[in-house]
């Protein structure tokens, strides 16, 4: 018996996920609702099984994702009996932080990197998974499994620890933390395949249908609130879209499609000649931008 | 990543197409070579030929090229790799990166490892899980000695497969003898190193030539083309026939029901109904169930995360490995192991590292340092250090003892990393070359009359008050002070001086770094000794290094060690000399003479910090004594 290309890559997140309850005092799971995240959390639950995963959820609320997120995460938490918690930057919510009013930038910034350094500080974790892959994007590629962030939560591409038999140097100094990424070696198509295998329910966003419709800076833009401030002129239209990635929604462009099942993401993946992280509009700021905001602490 | 080529008209039945993926094997290779022999160019080709680049990534490329780009107006390749805005702008590989691929044969892993400065490093993480190692070579230079460096890493790891590319033939007309006698040279280097296997290609990374398909500038050339060496390169399956092993991670207990052993299977097999055995305590039991990822298992195999539970409670945790009870796993606390050194800080025998092998963690040091390897001629050198990117051979004690397998047998049980215990880096990688002593049946000796039992029988609780501090800056003078106010408060103590230690227990040593770890590491288990005699030990020494201190903190027990900083300016201690000592450094008649041309690690947090241009004699000593009874420390 040997095992298959699946299996392998899921005793490996296992056996990483596992290496962190073992070794961190405090440990937590960035939750952020998409299918990362929820593969993720379905590997965490394997790996502790019968019993629970020793570590919270985390969601960092910008307040502008979508309805159907929200839904979804709280019946996900709800549905294996996990702790969630649920940070939202006050102070940027109370100023009225948002992608139309501040741009992109400052509410990704704000909003996302400062809420989470945030929840990480006010809550004392020493290692947070993420869900991030290396085939994402060429600076995620350079990532290791144990990423090592200094106590302002930076990111010091050049001064990785190796990581040599997937022995993990869990050592830190007073203050510092580790991003756990056990999805590293996972490819898109992984994930969709894993999904399928294992019956995963994801966010219903996934799936092609009717949705309201603008078209922005070459992105469609799904109008799912009144929020979203049209322009002379502008109406949306109803298209048959789905989503490859999930953020904010007025930063996640949608994807033309009539994929509305798992099977037909992936036959659609299979054809795809477009990236995945094509439809996010802050990773195209400019050249470097991801490699900029990790070091910030993004995740 | 897109599905690869020739995958236009996906069969409408995803079942079968996702059959036919999940059975593709993934070989895994590491790709070598110096700066700018191409590697990331031809990386970038080899994605980008075989379809695995998607359009828009292309495009951004595309974007970067007219910035940073060295091909003109064509797309620079390497920009498709190159992660960092660094490694963009300087058009170099800074740290190493992974790179997922997939043709209709195969699937592949790429790890991309630069080959400067922090090589070892790179190659170490990138070669310990490899199938096979791609190794570049400039058709125009020839066999490097970075070229020998990385082959020694590679094999030192355990890869016994090569696929050598002589990349920008376009740069030598294409000249079919250059190749040859590369390619002969190489296999002759490569064989010296146990590397056993050589596949060789003329490429050029830039024109494309022999990557997926000849492009028509080397018609002497017959053999496979680089993808077709990848797509056919043997993919190591290490462990189905090996003795079972499964390094503990992690106790399951969610319930008082269930207690379960959470781990990787590391080598060989293990079935429902095995009897196994516990590496540390060596008790037996049997597998009562399996359960993986997807429930309950018959049977487990290497690389599968499982939990066992086992029919009788016996004594296993984390560090701790679960094995075929015909075939126990050793352990051992005293090894022989090739060391790849990975710091700028150079080793030092003797000082103290952390360890990590499979799930066991420890303290470990390294006890000989029997030679050092000569990369460039794979002699051996006689060392007291290993430097960056050096290679050892040498031997390492541990604090306990851990199962184990020879490196030979398994890399999963078999390769280690050392860490700094005050930076936390990860210093160095090794792989167990043998045991040199079983552990198994070594014990310490339980005597009846403990530390407890003296130190009631004369009423005071011991410890070792440590006094660092420059040349010059009063340890010496307070110490004695200390010691007569302590005497006159009946205590028993004890002063162990640096100079004075320096004529009898240490007199063969001298003040290398090497040296001065070795003096303090006798001292401090000297101090050892005589906390277990139930002493207050006053220690006065110089003790430059914060690991050396700390080690000797760890030696004795919670609350007994106090760290005294004798705090003075180098400026006043110099100005003192009480022993004419820094003007002979200055005037280089003494080297390596702490503060002048070796450093001094001033403490962090020490328990207790003295400034002397603010206190007597008298004062300092009473605010040690202070310290003593506020602590209750070194009084019954």
């Amino acid at each position: 018996m040997t095992l298959s290309h699946l299996d392998r890559l899921e005793s490996e997140s296992i056996h990483i996920i596992r290496e962190v309850a073992a070794e961190f005092r405090n440990p937590v799971m960035l939750y952020s609702i998409g299918k990362d995240s929820t593969a993720m959390l379905h590997l965490a639950c394997k790996a502790f099984a019968p019993g629970k995963p020793p570590f919270p959820l985390l969601h960092v609320d910008t307040t502008w994702k979508f309805k159907d997120m929200i839904r979804f995460r709280d019946e996900t938490a709800a549905r294996l009996g996990l702790d969630l918690i649920v940070h939202v930057n006050e102070e940027g919510a109370a100023r009225g932080i948002g992608p139309f009013s501040h741009g992109s930038r400052m509410h990704t910034d704000i909003m996302k990197t400062q809420a989470l350094k945030q929840a990480l500080d006010r809550h004392g974790f020493d290692a947070a998974f993420g869900g991030a892959r290396r085939d994402e994007e060429k600076s995620r590629a350079k990532e290791r499994i144990f990423s090592l962030r200094s106590a302002a939560h930076r990111w010091d591409p050049k001064n990785q620890r190796p990581e040599p038999w997937g022995l993990y140097n869990t050592q830190l100094a007073s203050g510092e933390s580790v991003r756990v990424f056990p999805l590293s070696n996972w490819t898109e198509l992984d994930v969709w395949h894993y999904i399928y295998r294992e019956n995963i329910p994801v966010v219903p966003l996934y799936f092609s249908a009717r949705r309201p419709v603008v078209k922005r800076d070459g992105l469609l833009i799904v109008v799912d609130d009144d929020r979203l401030p049209l322009e002379p002129g502008e109406t949306p239209v109803g298209m048959s879209v789905r989503f490859r990635t999930l953020g904010c929604y007025p930063l996640t462009g949608a994807i033309e499609s009539d994929a509305a099942s798992v099977p037909d993401i992936i036959l659609e993946l299979m054809q795809t000649r477009r990236s995945e992280r094509q439809g996010r509009a802050i990773d195209n700021d400019q050249v470097g931008s991801m490699e900029q905001k990790k070091q910030e602490g993004y995740f | 990543m897109p599905a690869g080529a020739g995958s236009a008209e996906p069969p409408p039945d995803v079942d079968a197409v996702l059959e036919a993926r999940d059975g593709k094997d993934q070989l895994r290779f590491i790709i070598c070579g110096s700066v700018d022999d191409g590697k990331s160019t031809l990386l970038g080709r080899l994605l980008h030929e075989s379809k695995n680049v998607f359009e828009d990534q292309l495009a951004a490329a595309e974007v970067e090229s007219r910035t940073y780009g060295t091909q003109g107006s064509a797309v620079d390749l390497a920009l498709l790799i190159d992660g960092l805005q660094a490694e963009r702008e300087q058009g170099i590989t800074i740290d190493i990166a992974h790179r997922y691929f997939e043709t209709d044969r195969r699937r592949f892993i790429a790890v991309d490892a630069p080959g400067h400065e922090q090589y070892t490093r790179n190659m170490a993480t990138g070669a310990s899980n490899a199938d096979v190692a791609l190794i570049l070579v400039d058709a125009r230079k020839g066999l490097l000695t970075q070229t020998r460096r990385h082959s020694h890493v590679i094999s030192l790891m355990g890869i016994r497969r090569v696929i050598l590319a002589v990349n920008k033939m376009d740069l030598v007309d294409y000249d079919e003898g250059r190749f040859s006698s590369i390619v002969e040279e190489y296999r002759a280097t490569a064989g010296e190193m146990g590397i056993e296997e050589v596949g060789a290609v003329p490429v050029s990374a830039l024109t494309g030539e022999n990557v997926l398909a000849p492009r028509g500038g080397t018609p002497w050339y017959v053999g496979p083309t680089l993808l077709e060496l990848l797509e056919s390169a043997e993919i190591r399956r290490e462990g189905t026939d090996g003795r079972f092993r499964l390094p503990v991670q992690w106790v399951n207990r969610p319930h008082p029901d269930f207690r379960g052993f959470g781990g990787t299977v590391a080598t060989g097999c293990v079935e429902r109904g095995m009897d196994v055995v516990a590496g540390l305590s060596g008790r037996r039991s049997t597998v009562e169930r399996i359960l993986g990822p997807s429930g309950e298992l018959e049977r487990a195999v290497p690389g599968q995360a499982v939990t066992l539970v086992l029919a009788d409670e016996i004594d296993v945790g984390r560090g701790d490995m679960i094995g075929d009870a015909e075939h126990p796993p050793e352990i051992a606390d005293h090894f022989a192991v090739h060391l790849i050194w990975m710091d700028t800080q150079p080793m030092l025998p003797e000082r103290h590292y952390s360890i990590r092998l499979a799930s066991a963690a420890g303290v470990a040091q390294i006890t000989d340092l029997t030679h050092r390897v000569d990369i460039d001629s794979g002699g051996h050198l006689a060392a007291k250090t290993l430097d960056l990117n050096e290679i050892g051979y040498c031997k390492i004690s541990l604090d306990r003892a851990v199962p184990f397998d020879p490196y030979s047998e398994s890399r999963q049980t078999g390769g280690f990393v050392l860490i700094d215990r005050i930076t936390n880096a990860t210093v160095g990688a090794g792989v167990i070359d043998f045991a040199l002593r079983r552990a198994s049946n070594i014990s310490w000796r339980e005597m009846n009359v403990d530390k407890a039992a003296r130190s009631r029988a004369i009423g005071q609780k011991p410890c070792v008050l440590w006094l660092t501090g420059l040349s010059g800056a009063g340890k010496s003078t307070i110490a004695d002070r200390l010691e007569q106010k302590l005497q006159a408060l009946d205590r028993y103590t004890y002063l162990l001086d640096g100079d004075n230690v320096r004529h009898g227990l240490n007199k063969d040593l001298g003040f290398t770094d090497q040296d001065r770890v070795e003096n303090i590491r006798r001292i401090a288990e000297v101090a050892r000794l005589m906390v277990d005699a139930g002493l207050i030990v006053i220690v006065s020494f110089i003790s430059p290094f914060r690991s050396e201190r700390e080690m000797a903190r760890a030696l004795v027990e919670e609350g007994e060690f106090v760290e005294i900083h004798v705090d003075t300016p180098l400026e006043i201690c110099e100005a003192r000399d009480p022993k004419g000592l820094y003007a002979k450094a200055r005037k280089g008649d003494l080297v390596n003479f702490t503060g002048v041309d070796s450093p001094y690690e001033a403490p962090q947090d020490p328990e207790l910090r003295i400034d002397t241009t603010k206190l007597s004699v008298d004062e300092a000593a009473d605010m040690v004594i202070a310290y003593l009874e506020s602590t209750r420390t070194g009084v019954e």
